[in-house]
């Protein structure tokens, strides 16, 4: 049952050389700065998205992801979700308001599978870059590289899905899309979403915790996910595979990696769902084509190179 | 532009590779597989090797997976290794966090 959470509001993501990972995702992916701190982080949106910003990089001697942030409906969701987690008995952290430029509380706290995740209810209202309200055009000139229409979700890799599951299902109210299965029934993905999309995040499942795997970035069309593979290449960008389409969400994607070692993904389409369908099961013997739909084979660095 | 030669003398390769080019790249370039390749940017720690002979520079690699103790060991990223001279190397085992404390459920994956 829906709790008020609507959906990702951004991601901070570590890299190791900022002036490297403003290029690569202003300049290759088409994100588009916005503001820069006094701690040197720099926010970045893409195009479509009504917000300030969807991503944070913040520059650090070790790459990774910081933590992720889903939006509320408004401030008493937010003020009852916090207080559902600490009766569930979850750890919460306040982060002021302004913490992040523009940003208005933060309720932070960490999952079992150790990533951290927040919560917040406010951010400045900046509109869709380029375009009007009023009267829009389709879309806006002078969009850069793969122009990335928004931050769709981030997939991580770490222990205890089934706690983390529990939170985020029976507390903040999201509910399981897609799943992986081993053979003795235990789940070791999960992909669970607030909306539509067949993930807002996803979970699997890894020894070491709080890895991230990678953050998403949407796209219209299977020529853009082309268009992206040609850029990647044109801009000698490391390249994990594809262009190529998951067995999981059926979503066509290609995965690439940022100058830190970061990994991104590209991807267009995807099913749909509602909080009636049951989840879509894939069986673990099956992960190969479960992954990647074509190749039916998993390439290893998929399950091993985290940052 | 100088270009030096890497020996990996635990799989017996040889390539050569240009002052400017990552080790991991010229590998890549060569068409070898004798080091793993993970994200080619310093964060994965995926590619780590030994330099066991040679003068070389690096460049930003993750602390997670190369503190600076391990540089003075040699103990690299070839992803972020760029040769001064000729270069000997040697495989390092695969991180533990990676892949040796991978257990049960982990190995139904694979
Ligand atoms: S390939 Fe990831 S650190 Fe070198």
């Amino acid at each position: 049952m829906r709790k008020g959470v609507m959906r990702p509001g951004h991601v901070q993501i570590r890299v190791l050389d900022m002036d490297a990972a403003v290029k690569h995702y202003v300049d290759l992916l088409g994100l588009i700065e916005t503001d820069r701190d006094d701690q040197g982080r720099v926010y970045l949106k893409a195009w479509t998205e009504v917000d300030k910003f969807s991503v944070v990089l913040r520059e650090a001697d070790e790459p990774g992801c910081d933590f992720m942030a889903f939006k509320v409906v408004d401030e008493e969701t937010l003020v009852q979700l916090e207080k559902d987690l600490v009766d569930f008995g979850v750890d919460i952290e306040q982060i002021p308001g302004g913490e992040l430029k523009d940003c208005g509380r933060r309720v932070r706290f960490t999952a079992p599978s150790g990533h951290s995740f927040e919560l917040f209810a406010d951010k400045l209202y900046t509109g869709k870059w380029g375009v009007t309200e009023v009267n829009p055009e389709a879309w806006p000139r002078g969009l850069d590289g793969m122009k990335a229409v928004r931050f769709d979700h981030c997939l991580l890799y770490g222990p205890e899905l089934a706690a983390t599951y529990d939170i985020f299902v029976n507390v903040l109210g999201f509910h399981l899309a897609e799943q992986v299965l081993a053979e003795d029934g235990t789940r070791i993905a999960q992909f669970l979403t607030v909306s539509m999309k067949e993930h807002d995040i996803a979970f699997i499942h890894h020894e070491e915790p709080g890895k991230f795997h990678h953050a998403s970035f949407f796209l219209e069309t299977w020529e853009d996910v082309l268009r992206a593979a040609d850029l990647i290449s044109m801009t000698d960008t490391s390249i994990d595979i594809g262009p190529t389409r998951h067995g999981l969400t059926h979503g066509k994607t290609i995965y690439f990696f940022d100058p830190s070692g970061n990994r991104n993904e590209v991807f267009c389409g995807g099913d749909y769902t509602y909080p009636d369908h049951k989840p879509v099961t894939w069986q673990a013997e099956q992960l190969g084509k479960a992954i990647f739909y074509h190749d039916r084979v998993l390439n290893e660095r998929f399950l091993t190179v985290l940052t | 532009m100088a270009s030096f030669q890497v020996f990996n003398q635990t799989t017996g390769d040889r390539f050569s590779c240009q002052d400017d080019q990552s080790v991991l790249k010229a590998m890549e370039q060569t068409g070898l597989k004798c080091v793993p390749v993970g994200c080619r940017g310093g964060g994965c720690g995926y590619c780590k090797i030994k330099v066991v002979e040679g003068e070389f520079e690096c460049g930003k690699m993750s602390k997670a997976h190369v503190p600076s103790e391990a540089i003075e060991k040699g103990e690299v990223l070839a992803c972020r290794l760029y040769p001064l001279t000729d270069l000997t190397i040697e495989c390092l085992p695969q991180p533990a966090a990676g892949l040796s404390n991978r257990q049960t459920k982990t190995t139904a994956l694979r």
